[in-house]
């Protein structure tokens, strides 16, 4: 070993953040950080990160978040970019993982929406659906919500930087529900609640305040949506187009939901 | 803690307002009063400062998958039955540090949380639940390894029970052998009366400590027309339960593990782990690490899981049970029949708890049924 203290620790990793289609409120969370904001830019190189500093390093890059659906032919080119300059590809929220509320267009044809809605169509490009990024290229690792949870985030950028597994859970919202000890909407109030199908994560923002889970997180590990619409629809006397509105929210392109609320049409 | 009923003095008359007394006494002995209380559209535990967070004129109507709390001129504090929450949120809390750890130079350093627990006092506890308690004492502290915070908690906690009269909609504790009639462990145990303008507790002592408190609330000493009233109450909600379970289940779960019924039930069940989560019994867990950002501190924390969950049964190269049926078959088959090869009794207090709080109301007295109605099928 050579003598002397040696200034320089480990290289930091070296993250990137990249947009395709989506709000922002991704990248946001992770300004959002707060008490930790500046623990983490000390922990990591932040090479690419625009939504922060016009300062771009160039790849490879040890880790990229990546924000958004592929909507366009750019962003459907791009991304393959990004793959091929990235160790680790994490996608981060309901746009990256399941092609977010835009992708409500795909049960439908594009043409009218960009008819009514754009002042010259012309200049408009899209696809004809928004898909999430699994979609296009492999995705080393997913972190779901609408927007995501900052402590999710926080988490697995700890867990890349102590070398171990994310602590992140696939299960339902309803066991984080039981353990806040909230009352249930769907029990006591014949809310419909997408909860139990929902993968954990939000902290139960929704449920905590006495409203039914939205299903921003996006389906569980193994979703029995056709039960809990029987359900809805049988015993709780919800109609068939109120259960098809439920399922086609923030993730209504993911695949569990997307087929319950097709049944639903 | 405990003792034997009758062996601490003998039964007596509490007016209505003694309820208020007590709790007030509790909390001057310095502990955290805990009971039932409205929340949300429910009656939950949670802390209590006197009778009037109590859900006085509450009743609750149950079913599989539903509950509804109703105003009622016949409700007393605790003519409800049992809501969502149970003790083991105090007693096993959902989120639990073990330990935390700190990078040293050279090692690291391990530091056990404070042990020292509130004292607690858990006012309302109905006969299923402290059987429910005794079946985590057995868990817990009742055999080899022993949990020393659980111990320390359970050590800490002061029983009030309470005798139902009423049973609820989704109740079978009668046909599982726990109540409505409160067993023996409790400090204090009270059957409410209400009739006419007349409105009191039959109080009993267990213990010392409930002797002193009943001491101190004077009352008068019960005649045996209020003790055979309060028995009647008793035995007239026994005779009411809601639900029952099938006798013998235990055999029948062991000798069906192969029946269609698993596949039924499957294509009903969510998953969610509700069932699991409200179960007063229930005591999986999730254990894992957290690190600060820098890396030089962790903790291990321990946290409320569930058989429902795909990670639970996680081991190298992937989840033992990936199919619903095998999730639900091993939480019943767990519950009702090898829970006795365990730990010497069924794990089912008969609360109704998991058919309430099931969000499309899977019902465990009426999937035992089922199988014994159509026993030695086999999956085709």
């Amino acid at each position: 070993m050579a003598k002397g203290k040696t200034n320089s620790g480990p290289r930091k990793p070296k993250l990137a953040v990249w947009k395709f289609s989506s709000c922002d409120g991704c990248q946001l969370s992770l300004l959002d950080c707060e008490d930790e904001l500046l623990t983490v830019a000390d922990s990591v190189d932040i090479a690419y990160f625009l939504e922060a500093t016009r300062a771009e390093l160039p790849g490879p890059y040890d880790v990229s978040l990546v924000e958004g659906s592929i909507s366009t032919p750019h962003d459907a080119e791009r991304i393959h970019k990004v793959r091929r300059q990235s160790k680790l590809l994490v996608t981060i929220g309901a746009c990256a993982t399941s092609g977010g509320i835009q992708a409500l267009r795909n049960f439908k044809d594009l043409d009218p929406f960009i008819n009514a809605v754009y002042a010259h169509p012309e200049y408009i490009d899209s696809l004809a659906k928004s898909t999430p990024i699994q979609d296009h290229v492999k995705v080393d690792f997913e972190l779901r919500g609408c927007p995501i949870d900052k402590g999710q985030l926080l988490e697995v950028i700890n867990a890349l930087l102590n070398g171990r597994k994310p602590n992140i859970a696939t299960h339902g919202q309803c066991i984080d529900c039981k353990r806040q000890g909230n009352v249930c909407v769907m029990v006591a109030h014949g809310q419909p609640c997408l909860g139990p199908v929902t993968q954990v994560g939000c902290g139960t923002l929704c449920p905590g305040c006495q409203r039914a889970c939205y299903g921003c997180f996006g389906p569980t590990e193994t979703p029995n949506t056709a039960s809990l619409a029987r359900w809805l629809g049988d015993r709780q006397g919800h109609g068939k187009r109120e259960v098809k509105h439920l399922f086609r929210g923030f993730t209504g392109y993911a695949d569990a939901f997307r087929k319950e609320s097709e049944i639903h049409e | 803690m405990t003792g034997e009923a009758g062996a601490f003095g003998a039964p007596r008359v509490l007016a209505a307002k003694a309820l208020d007394q007590l709790i007030t006494l509790l909390a001057q002995d310095g502990y955290e009063v805990i009971g039932p209380t409205e929340r949300d559209g429910a009656v939950v535990y949670d802390t209590v400062d006197g009778a009037a967070d109590l859900p006085l004129g509450r009743l609750d109507e149950q079913e599989g998958g539903s509950y509804r709390l109703k105003s009622s001129r016949k409700a007393g504090y605790f003519h409800h039955v049992v809501g969502p929450h149970n003790w083991k949120r105090f007693l096993y809390p959902p989120h639990q540090v073990l330990f935390t750890a700190a990078r040293r130079r050279g090692g690291f350093s391990i530091t056990v949380p404070d042990a020292a627990p509130p004292k607690r006092a858990f006012v309302g506890v109905r006969a299923c639940d402290l059987a429910a308690i005794q079946k985590q004492d057995t868990v817990f502290t009742g055999r080899d390894y022993k949990d020393p915070g659980y111990a320390a908690r359970r050590a800490a906690a002061l029983v009030v029970a309470v005798n139902c009269t009423r049973a609820g909609g989704t109740c079978f504790c009668a046909s599982m052998g726990t109540g409505p009639q409160v067993g023996p462990g409790y400090d204090l145990v009270l059957t409410e009366r209400l009739t006419g303008d007349r409105h009191e507790f039959l109080a009993q002592a267990g213990s010392q400590a409930g002797a002193d408190l009943l001491d101190k609330l004077k009352g008068r000493a019960a005649k045996d027309d209020d003790v055979k009233a309060a028995e009647a109450a008793v035995t007239k909600a026994s005779r009411s339960m809601g639900r029952t379970m099938v006798d013998g289940v235990e055999t029948l779960l062991k000798e069906n593990l192969e029946h269609p019924r698993w596949d039924e039930v499957a294509r009903r069940c969510l998953y969610c782990a509700n069932c699991t989560m409200v179960c007063p019994t229930c005591f999986c867990s999730n254990t894992q690490d957290e690190t600060s950002l820098d890396g030089n501190e962790a903790q291990r924390v321990r946290t409320w899981n569930s058989c429902f969950s795909i990670e639970f049964s996680y081991i190298h190269g992937g989840a033992i049970r990936r199919e619903g049926r095998s999730r639900y078959r091993q939480w019943i088959t767990h519950k009702l029949a090898h829970w006795h090869d365990q730990f010497g009794s069924s794990g089912c207090t008969g609360c109704g708890r998991c058919i309430t709080w099931c969000p499309v109301g899977i019902d465990i007295t009426e999937e035992a049924r089922a199988i014994a109605a159509d026993k030695g099928r086999t999956k085709t």
